[in-house]
């Protein structure tokens, strides 16, 4: 098998997810071709990949890789590997994996499968996927040649740190013509835990009642170094951000500890949080269906319990 | 300018989804069928950018089994001038999928095309990439502010972490909105009337010169996750229960 893993990095610092990939092509017996696009500061990223078992890694170097051009990274990669005869390109599914790899896909005129929770080098490439927001999953099967797919992070483990160092072969990459241009990149404005990879998220209802009522949830939220979630209601209704919409029309989370104030639990909001480890559900009706998937719940006032809560967790963190 | 809107129809988010006896789809009986949530945010991006230039036509284009039409209808209804069919009644993969599109993109001579940055049903937010690829367009995904002139479109794009970037493309181009961009408007009882009466152009995959063409992909073994279990109901007064629930989270969940 060829398979070639493209190594996510940021200012050649090597993304978490790169490393998990390798892990598990090795585990299935085949080593990928790594590569590594950018413009310069890629070696202490390629020597990282070699630690982790990569024996060979490229590096697809020119400076409109640095930025974030889909257009650049899939004319390059498709330049180098139309000439490998690659039977699988892989990438963790973040968001430059999931815009990049279609593009690649559509540049070999095969198929592609996004935000793989497994997958089986074999003949054929078989992936397992889950839609409808995890409500259930599919495998995919290619029929053809290259396999194209990405993976979700945080799903499989880092492999082991006893490699050495790797075959090293810098390539000047042909990135042909890109047309859409990066014209500024734009501060957040917010430093806050991205939801997606919060170990606590506190989430609110449309019983919070207004904005400003989220307050108490992001006091509590931040004795933890959690973020704040919200619960579609509560985004329609004004009272939260669309970028922290827990559910099937807004992120899919995992945290360790989810804890949902004064959320129903409609099945939406189900699919987007039901592989948290732990579920608090903390709500005035005993009735609430979110009753049914939490491991505990707390019949009550969200007004009296959250700050209460806070309390205790600061007692908590005091002590230890 | 010919703006075209990607447009999908999906299960409304309240489905339980339950599985085909085959395990190579869902169970599609009992479900409500809706426009996909982030693409009424593109069809509502396509309705302002058309006034906004003052001058254009806005048509949906979607593909799926008759059923479609009712997704195609309601766009109709809240002010699109034209809908296409791709009739096809077995799910086909992106390959596919994308390049009957670009067909149509083609077809309708399309200078701008917007579409939701996934659909909620297969999630596999790859659509509009394929499509911008096969055209050679540049495209942008996850956009969350989009102004378009005569030549060009400059958007924000958000992505993971609250990082934005402005991005500035040359038409013709692809447009993937995410929530937040806008409000989508409800169809109006003019719009309701008029969209009963319009002539809805179809095409099936040979008309689109696919009739050949096979999928890339093949799918088998839906399966649904374990069902979560209910755990312990807390009782006696709130500071009780709260005092319990973080002692059981660091003592039995282990999770702070």
């Amino acid at each position: 098998m060829s398979i070639f893993l493209i190594a996510e990095h940021k200012d050649g610092q090597l993304k978490r997810v790169s490393l998990e990939l390798l892990g598990e092509c090795i585990r299935q017996g085949t080593t990928p071709t790594c590569i590594l696009m950018g413009s310069g500061n890629l070696e202490g990223a390629a020597q990282e990949l070699g630690k982790y078992g990569a024996s060979q890694v490229v590096l697809l170097e020119n400076a409109q890789l640095a930025g974030f051009s889909n257009e650049a990274m899939a004319n390059a990669l498709h330049a180098y590997l139309s000439k490998q005869s690659p039977s699988g390109i892989l990438m963790g599914a973040s968001w430059l994996g999931k815009e990049l790899l279609p593009r690649v896909a559509a540049k070999f005129q095969v198929g592609i499968a996004s935000d793989c929770t497994e997958f089986k080098l074999g003949t054929p490439v078989t992936v397992r996927r889950p839609v409808f927001a995890g409500k259930c999953s599919k495998q995919v099967a290619f029929t053809g040649a290259p396999a194209v797919f990405s993976v979700r992070p945080n799903v499989l483990p880092v492999g082991e740190a006893k490699g050495s160092s790797p075959k090293i072969e810098k390539i000047a990459a042909d990135v042909g013509s890109p047309k859409a241009k990066l014209t500024e990149v734009l501060a957040s404005g917010q430093k806050k835990v991205d939801l997606t990879e919060a170990d606590i998220i506190i989430s609110g209802g449309r019983s919070l009642k207004s904005a400003d009522n989220f307050k108490i949830l992001f006091d509590c939220a931040s004795v933890v170094g959690g973020a704040v979630g919200a619960s579609r209601a509560a985004v329609d209704a004004g009272y939260a951000p669309h970028d922290i919409q827990v559910g099937q029309t807004g992120k899919t989370v995992s945290p360790k500890l989810y804890v949902a104030c004064g959320i129903s639990g409609a099945i939406q909001h189900l699919a987007g949080m039901r592989t948290s480890k732990v579920i608090v559900a903390i709500n005035k009706d005993p009735e609430a269906p979110i009753f049914q998937k939490a491991d505990y719940g707390l019949v009550g006032d969200l007004f009296e319990m959250v700050p209460l809560l806070t309390e205790e967790l600061k007692k908590l963190k005091a002590h230890s | 300018m010919n703006i075209l809107v990607l447009v999908k129809q999906v299960p409304d988010t309240e489905t339980k989804i339950k599985i085909a006896s085959d395990k190579k789809s869902i169970e599609k009986s009992d479900i409500k069928w809706v426009i996909n949530p982030y693409d009424e945010f593109a069809i509502e991006q396509a309705l302002k950018t058309k006034e906004t230039l003052k001058t254009g036509t806005v048509t949906v284009v979607s593909m799926g089994p008759d059923r479609t039409v009712d997704a195609l209808r309601t766009a109709i209804a809240m002010g699109a001038d034209n809908a296409c069919h791709i009739k096809a009644d077995q799910e086909l993969d992106t390959y596919l999928v994308s390049k009957a599109l670009v067909e149509v993109i083609k077809k309708e001579n399309a200078q701008l095309v917007f579409s939701g940055k996934q659909g909620i049903d297969d999630d596999q937010a790859a659509t509009f990439g394929y499509v911008a690829e096969l055209l050679g367009w540049p495209s942008a995904s996850m956009v969350i502010k989009c102004e378009v002139s005569a030549d060009k479109v400059a958007v924000h794009r958000e992505v993971e972490g609250g990082t934005r970037f402005a991005i500035e493309m040359p038409l013709p181009a692809v447009v993937a909105v995410d929530k937040g961009i806008n409000t989508p408007r409800y169809a109006s009882l003019p719009g309701i009337m008029k969209a009963k009466k319009k002539e809805i152009k179809t095409y099936s995959l040979a008309d689109l010169g696919l009739g050949s063409e096979t999928p890339k992909t093949s799918v088998s073994d839906f399966a649904l996750p374990p069902e979560r279990q209910a755990g312990k109901k807390l009782s006696g007064d709130a500071a009780t229960q709260v005092k319990e629930l973080v002692k059981l989270l660091r003592e039995e969940a282990k999770v702070i």
